[in-house]
């Protein structure tokens, strides 16, 4: 018998732009690009200098604390440049590609194989990152037993793509072969989630060997921060692993082909975006490959991930190791006379404090502009409205900000992501960078812990 | 409206660092962004955010201070003319009370936010919108024949000792305006209370028509004269001598439903308040040793400042609870203390000031109790894991 968990926190943001349900094919692209900044809580050492020959599963960089976390390359080629920002940080590698060899890991079937082979070929293959724990949301500790593995079968966030349209479009057989390889990893279940709202595929639905559970409600019920909260919770010591739906795909790729593919469907969208619609492509593709001609004039961000938690990548950036969503959305750099007084009909707000709340509208036109300053703290009960979790928000946030490791740990911070927190920087009135403090306060804890 | 921004945009390279004004670089941020709102966009975390920020969250609370402000003016006029026994209209009434609160007005903006300029620029910070919100309660609490330099001297007080010295905005114990108020009641208590202060021309004794007092009906309630209060739907409706925008408990529930719908100012504050003041008062009724006991419990909620405490004060989210549940008890409490002091201490016809400036203060307590029960079921939670597992 499935759970069924109903939630009512939370907010759907009204933006438009998103993909139609429509594969538009594979894109391919000159240059791929890996950054490290994806993954926090490591430090990244290069096994690559500019000029060297690389196929695809070479590594490309590992982790300085735990080197058996290697990083592959995502196709075959030479690299071309090694991008550093402030203090030398390592922040990307950029590789032209050409030719199509691979490195060979060996086929296998991964029920027969014991949880340290199926360790090791995750390991070796470059492979392994795609796993992640939580707390802190980084890549998974290989020494560690995670007492579950959860994945989220479905999307919330702003545009996002829509999961079962992928799955109807990929292999059945693979993403059973990746539950296997996973099943192997603990002694607990493996949570699938699936939306609440409206019929899943078959893919997800039939899935033998998970605990299927059912979440509905606005964003971030498809949060698996905020699954695990309502299924198994967190305490003080215990850890969980989580792998992104397709990520489950790319594990039992590797056992089925034998090498690193990490390939995948994104969803382009965004209000610039003509045609917004579905790309199979590899990780580390070029946003170009996809935007080319395809985006309305004006000054554009353009986003590898969802308009709360993706990063910024410019148009000729590449897709992030974990995102299957390109958003582009317009800059926001313009002056607006009186704007705060204005009566708002065409201005999206959670707050019941803009006229556009009267009329019901089916999106906005969202840009990037801060719509006002920085400010001390001073709303309360705002953000608990949006995080559905039994948590106090300012309060936790506050802690962090006084660096007080006991009252973090009291208030949930094993709990929570930037993520789960990325709607109260939304809402926030008073503009308050709270993913930044989050994250602050993850890294305070994981060096605490060490 | 280009070419506004044209000028705005030609000299605001003098009052950036390096600049011919730079010292006043937060006054020119504060009225730059005033008028425009600022180009800047997001460099880190969420790509989009949303519409509300700290200038729309005040001006929804300003908005609903209006009908309070508005009915203030004609009231201040009403019991002027009342007092001298002379007739005039309803314009003629609205005109001369406004002209008596608009100075008031003026030396409160000009004062706080002077200084909220010069704390500004020292910390290099923006300036904070809270004090559009503080400049016009102060005004609004304080009776109308208070001299103009006493105002002054309060609100500096406020902004300087009762917020500034916290922080600044968002870092305050205390209601800023209630510590203006509080300034003026202990240190010059003949302009705060008494039955001379409320009406303008009162205290200088001019042509006052025989027989009139100037009592508030608290002040009646306090010397036990319970039976010469002025009826319900007069206080209801605010005809009544008082503070500027506290008499029309009418025009502040019509500002209540502003703050409720806009979702700016909470309702559970404003509704517990309410409550712990009808719990309080139907208590006084079942004992009722006195007159003062015996007056309905409804009648508190006309009466004084109960009213407007509730919905603009008590709802200040920097010196109240900030937790919800925490948000029931702080109002209630504050309702119960307003009526206890009311009734009971007879120094202090008013009671709702100190009741809230006494909760300011036990707000952080009574969110540390709520805050440590979600604390123990996080702890019990992990136990009851731990004790599975081994």
């Amino acid at each position: 018998m499935s759970l069924s968990v109903k939630l009512s926190k939370g907010l759907d943001i009204k933006i438009i732009g998103k993909a139609e349900r429509l594969l538009a094919g594979e894109v391919d692209s000159a240059l791929y690009g890996v950054r490290p900044v994806d993954f926090p809580g490591l430090i990244p050492k290069l096994n690559v200098k500019p000029g060297d020959r690389v196929s695809a599963g070479s590594p490309i960089f590992h982790d300085k604390i735990r080197p058996e976390i290697i990083f592959a390359s995502p196709v075959s080629g030479t690299v071309v440049s090694v991008i550093r920002g402030d203090r030398r940080k390592l922040m990307e590698i950029v590789i032209e590609k050409n030719g199509n060899d691979y490195i060979d890991f060996g086929i296998a079937d991964p029920s027969v194989l014991s949880r340290e082979k199926i360790r090791e070929s995750l390991l070796v293959s470059g492979l392994w990152p795609v796993v992640r724990q939580r707390p802190y949301h980084i890549v998974a500790n290989p020494q560690d037993v995670p007492k579950a593995i959860f994945i989220s079968g479905f999307d919330t966030s702003p545009l996002a793509p829509d999961y079962n349209f992928i799955m109807d479009n990929s292999s059945e057989s693979l993403f059973r072969r990746g539950i296997t390889a996973l099943k192997k990893l603990t002694d607990g279940k493996i949570n699938l989630v699936l939306n609440g709202k409206g019929d899943s595929s078959a893919v997800l639905k039939n899935a033998s060997d998970v605990e299927i559970s059912q979440f509905s409600g606005p964003h971030p019920a498809g949060n698996v921060g905020i699954q695990i909260h309502h299924l198994d919770p967190l305490n003080k010591g215990e850890i969980v692993w989580f792998v992104n739906l397709q990520d489950v795909l790319a594990i039992g790729r590797l056992f089925e082909e034998g090498r690193y593919n990490h390939e995948r469907i994104v969803a382009l969208t965004g209000s610039e975006i003509m045609h917004p619609q579905y790309y199979r492509i590899k990780s580390g593709v070029s946003v170009s490959s996809m935007t080319n001609g395809n985006v309305k004039p004006g000054n554009l961000r353009y986003i590898s991930g969802n308009v709360l938690t993706g990063t910024s990548v410019g148009q000729e950036g590449h897709v992030g190791f974990y995102d299957s969503q390109v958003t582009v959305i317009p800059e926001g750099d313009y002056f607006e006379f009186f704007g705060w007084m204005k009566p708002g009909l065409d201005k999206f707000s959670f707050s019941r404090t803009f006229a556009s709340k009267l009329i019901p509208s089916k999106g906005f036109r969202l840009d990037t502009n801060l719509h006002g300053g920085e400010r001390a703290f001073v709303m309360t009960g705002q953000y608990e409205k949006v995080v559905p979790m039994d948590i106090y928000p300012m309060q936790l946030l506050k802690a962090i900000l006084s660096e007080d490791i006991e009252m973090m740990e009291n208030l949930g911070i094993y709990e929570i992501a930037e993520e789960d927190f990325a709607l109260c920087e939304y809402i926030c009135p008073s503009k308050i960078e709270i993913q930044s403090i989050v994250r602050k306060g993850l890294e305070m804890m994981i060096k605490e812990m060490n | 409206m280009n070419s506004l921004r044209k000028k705005i945009d030609k000299i605001k390279p003098n009052f950036q660092e390096g600049g011919k004004f730079e010292k006043l670089r937060s006054v020119f941020e504060g009225l730059e962004s005033f008028l425009f709102v600022s180009d800047r966009v997001t460099f880190k975390g969420s790509h989009v955010r949303d519409s509300i920020d700290l200038k729309r969250t005040m001006t929804v609370v300003i908005v609903a201070l209006l009908p309070a402000l508005l009915f203030g003016a004609y009231n201040v006029g009403l019991q002027h003319f009342r007092s001298i026994g002379a007739d005039a209209g309803i314009f003629h009434m609205f005109w001369f009370g406004f002209l008596k609160i608009l100075p008031l007005i003026i030396v409160s903006y000009s004062v706080g936010l002077g200084i909220e300029f010069i704390a500004a620029q020292i910390r290099g910070h923006e300036i904070n919108e809270g004090f559009l919100v503080t400049g016009l309660l102060i005004p609004l609490i304080m009776p109308v024949e208070i001299p103009l330099w006493m105002l002054a001297l309060a609100t500096a007080f406020a902004v300087i000792i009762g917020k500034e010295v916290f922080g600044g905005t968002g870092m305050n114990v205390f209601n800023p305006a209630l510590v203006a108020r509080a300034f003026l009641f202990f240190s010059y208590p003949a302009w705060m209370t008494g039955d001379k202060v409320w009406i303008e021309g009162l205290a200088k004794g001019q042509h006052v028509v025989d027989g009139f007092s100037g009592a508030t009906p608290l002040a009646l309630c306090a010397a036990g004269e319970t039976t010469k209060i002025p009826s319900f739907m007069d206080m209801f409706i605010g005809t009544i001598p008082g503070s500027i925008g506290e008499t029309s408990t009418l025009a502040i529930l019509i500002g209540a439903a502003i703050l409720i719908i806009t979702g700016i100012g909470s309702w559970k504050i404003i509704v517990s308040v309410f409550a712990g003041g009808l719990g309080m008062g139907l208590l006084f009724n079942a004992f009722s040793v006195n007159t003062y006991m015996e007056l309905p419990a409804y009648y508190h909620f006309v009466m004084g400042g109960f009213a407007f405490g509730a919905v603009f004060m008590a709802t200040d989210p920097v010196s109240g609870s900030q937790t919800e549940k925490g948000k029931w008890i702080y109002g209630f409490m504050i309702g119960v203390m307003s009526i206890l002091i009311r009734v009971i201490n007879p120094a202090y016809p008013e009671g709702v000031m100190l009741a809230i400036l006494l909760m300011n203060v036990f707000a952080p307590l009574i969110d540390y109790f709520i805050i440590q029960s979600s604390i123990k079921k996080r702890l019990k939670r992990a136990k009851i894991a731990t004790n599975i597992n081994s």
